[in-house]
């Protein structure tokens, strides 16, 4: 039965928003071009490539359904199981399904913890207990590394020849479109392929980045917190978008007492320190969803209001630098001649904003939309952290950290945990970084003349 | 000069007031004390006598905004607004859940977190400026390149990992300072260093690529080809001239966090265990202690109006053709 989950159609309509702005930035010479200064930055095209998957994984992730329990007899109704699972759920059945019962390193055919065992004669051992899963297809433990490397060097040659096909599809691009750096977006496939490759050879028979205290699979928990992080760095734009376009613009372009009323609203609330605001509109929220807890049908549900209600915050709070921003600008540009002739031939307000202030400020628009992302990522992790973050029932980076953290106590210590979720998230930082820098390049005229006068 | 000043703290009012009817809108109109108790009292099968000896107990069992059964001026005065919103003005925060004074907490939690956040903030501050002066003087090479690439990578990284990965290698590995605690005094720079270094290394990439813009736009100059023409070398231009009119932009934009370092940081001293009121406001949250919310969110914004406040100031300070009026 398939689940609807706000998250997901709203996912999925930026994607298609997204595909369809592409569309229509292609058609318009004047929207290309800046575009095209951006894929022809060597990082930003790396970067894309690393952010594409990272999409890749977030959309799949974001198509729910319940899965159909057994009927017991033809006669009886369909009975639903009250999990929600997602696409990428299917795919990575083998990492979901086959959890340990606590700690175990990457790779490791043992568990971290020792266990009384019973020996088949009666005696008891204290001994780390083989793992249910991880190498449990090895009959003696002295092939581990023999198999591991077998199952790396398949992985990684199959990865290989993939990553040579894509070559060709490259070169095909390359002689269509030369002026794009195709190169380091190829090497960046190939860095994925070559970490990926191994990595799904080993996922069979291994928990290739261990497990955690509950015995879930590392790599699982990695790859579903990508959803968690892009939905909260893309859902808060649509809170945030037309809050700062609409104040910021109109500040700018009525002044006097609109101007006043909207500037006295954002400095109240960037007067509030960020995480205090968004801590007690949590802890409010908190109440209110105690208060209707029969409102949700399954906690994925009820985690996922979570999860919107939270980009809902994070959007009403951070609106302001982006409302200052456009309200500068606009202030600029009702000043200029063109503005006053609109005013002089009797164009209406609204027009004048919709079709000569709107499209003069959309570079700033754009540009604060990926400067924002990275540090809405990094903000959940924060958050999740002090208490006010996602649902804990949430796979997030914020509640892998968290979980983690008391582990670097442990002796020998469980790093892994940790250090998935630091590539993880660098990995997805870096790249918005890189290419949020490209796009400030390419849309800013102020740094383009910049860089042409040094 | 002071007219301009009366009036920007008679200004900082309605703002104050603002924040006031924010939090009281969000702790009592959208929850109502009666929520508060049944979060408070943990179980949803909670008595009514219990909500209500709950809220007598904190003052909360009076009307929100007007009371018709008092007499006199108590029938605004008796009210949860008065009692609990306004008279945040005068600094009466009233009591924490665990009926503790706010007040005298937060006196006494102010000096732990300003001896945390006042090293990071003027080491760092010297720390990312001579960094991001390096980087200018190396303009357009790889050095220059690569401290830009350094500093994309050290802003990727969540300040959560710098704590958890300083304090696992500083304290768990090298064993050089104790990985949480704090003790008054002198002896607190055993248990503050670790927290300084991994405050300013965290904030070394933001900060300095944004000084780097600075000084690279100040390098475009005219005054500074002006200098080279006259013959002076790189290094003077650089110093003599460069970093005292970048200084203007750099010290006006990070005036404003002054006042908010009294409130110090809320990662650090709770991963350190400093006492100050970065840990407070966390322990609050975690413990859903609203009172205490309630009054960091009006000191906090308190602080930063002062911020505000002294920013302009220091234009004027800096720079002599800003006249405020």
């Amino acid at each position: 039965m398939p689940v609807v989950l706000v998250t997901d159609v709203l996912v999925w309509l930026l994607a298609a928003a997204v595909a369809g702005f592409v569309l229509y930035c292609r058609r318009r010479p004047h929207l290309a071009a800046p575009w095209s200064r951006v894929f022809r930055n060597p990082a930003a095209m790396a970067s894309l490539v690393f952010l594409a998957l990272y999409v890749a994984l977030g959309l799949l992730d974001s198509v729910h359904f319940r899965p159909v329990l057994e009927r017991k007899t033809e006669a009886s109704r369909t009975a639903y199981s009250s999990d929600v699972l997602s696409a990428l759920d299917v795919m990575l059945s083998h990492l979901r399904g086959r959890s340990e019962k606590t700690y175990s390193a990457p790779l490791a055919t043992r568990s971290y913890a020792k266990e009384q065992l019973e020996l088949p004669d009666g005696r008891q051992l204290r001994e780390f207990p083989r793992l249910r899963f991880g190498g449990a297809h090895l009959k003696d433990e002295a092939e581990h590394a023999a198999d591991v490397a077998k199952r790396a060097a398949a992985g990684l040659v199959a990865a290989g020849l993939l990553w040579a096909a894509f070559g060709v599809v490259v070169r095909r691009l390359k002689r269509r479109n030369p002026a794009v750096p195709w190169l380091p977006a190829y090497l960046a496939l190939g860095v994925i392929f070559m970490l990926a490759g191994p990595a799904v050879a080993l996922s069979s028979g291994y928990h290739v980045l261990g497990t955690d205290k509950v015995g879930q699979d590392v790599l699982y928990l990695a790859l579903k917190s990508v959803r968690t992080s892009l939905v909260i760095g893309t859902v808060t734009t649509l809170v945030l978008l037309p809050l700062g376009i609409a104040l910021g613009v109109m500040a700018g372009y009525f002044k006097g007492w609109v101007d006043d009323l909207i500037q006295y609203f954002y400095t109240t609330l960037n007067s509030i320190p960020g995480v205090l605001l968004i801590a007690a509109f949590v802890l409010m929220l908190q109440v209110v969803m105690e208060r209707n807890a029969d409102f949700f049908p399954t906690a994925a549900h009820r985690a996922d209001v979570r999860l919107l209600a939270l980009c809902a915050i994070l959007g009403l709070t951070s609106w302001t630098g982006l409302a200052r921003l456009l309200r500068g600008e606009s202030l600029k540009l009702s000043g200029l001649e063109y503005i006053q002739a609109a005013h002089a031939f009797g164009v209406s307000d609204a027009r004048i904003l919709a079709r000569h202030i709107l499209p003069n400020v959309a570079h700033i628009v754009i540009i604060a939309l990926v400067m924002d992302f990275s540090g809405l990522v990094l903000a959940e992790a924060v958050l999740s952290y002090v208490g006010v973050g996602v649902d804990p029932s949430t796979i997030s980076f914020g509640t892998m950290i968290n979980a983690a953290r008391m582990e670097m106590g442990r002796e020998p210590v469980v790093w892994w945990s940790l250090a998935a979720a630091f590539v993880f998230m660098f990995v997805l930082v870096l790249a918005a970084n890189l290419f949020a820098d490209a796009v400030r390049d390419g849309f800013d005229p102020r740094v383009r003349i910049g860089a042409v006068a040094a | 000069m002071l007219a301009y000043l009366v009036r920007r703290v008679l200004y900082a009012i309605p703002i104050l007031i603002g924040v006031n009817l924010i939090t009281f809108a969000l702790f009592f109109v959208v929850n109502t004390p009666d929520d508060m108790a049944r979060m408070q009292l943990g179980s949803k099968r909670v008595t009514p006598e219990a909500i209500e000896k709950w809220k007598a107990e904190r003052g909360y069992d009076l009307p929100l905004l007007w009371n018709s059964g008092a007499a006199g001026a108590a029938k605004a005065t008796q009210t949860i607004f008065f009692q609990k919103s306004a008279k945040l003005f005068v600094f009466e925060f009233g009591a924490s859940e665990d009926q503790r004074d706010i007040g005298t907490e937060i006196r006494a939690r102010m000096w732990p977190s300003l001896a945390l956040a006042l090293p990071v903030f003027l080491v760092g501050l010297a720390v990312c400026i001579t960094f991001a002066l390096l980087m200018a003087f190396f303009r357009a090479s790889y050095l220059d390149l690569s401290g830009v690439v350094l500093c994309v990578a050290m802003m990727s990284i969540s300040t959560l990992f710098y704590i958890i990965g300083g304090q696992y290698i500083a304290s768990k590995l090298w064993h050089l300072v104790p990985i949480s605690g704090y003790a008054g005094g002198l002896d607190a720079q055993r248990f503050l260093v670790l927290p300084v270094v991994i405050g300013v290394v965290s904030g070394i990439g933001a900060s300095s690529r944004w000084y780097r813009t600075i000084f690279l736009e100040e390098i475009g100059k005219d005054y500074v080809r002006t200098a080279r023409a006259k013959g002076l070398a790189e290094g003077t231009v650089l110093f003599r001239h460069v970093l005292k009119n970048a200084l203007i932009p750099i010290l006006t934009g990070v005036v404003v966090v002054i006042p908010l370092l009294f409130l110090g940081s809320l990662l650090s001293e709770s991963f350190f265990g400093i006492p100050g009121l970065g840990s407070y406001t966390i322990d609050a949250i975690q413990a859903q202690d609203f009172a205490v919310v309630r009054s960091m969110v009006f000191i906090g914004s308190l602080l930063y109006i002062a911020g505000l406040i002294l920013t302009d100031i220091s234009y004027t300070v800096v720079d002599p053709r800003i006249q405020l009026q």
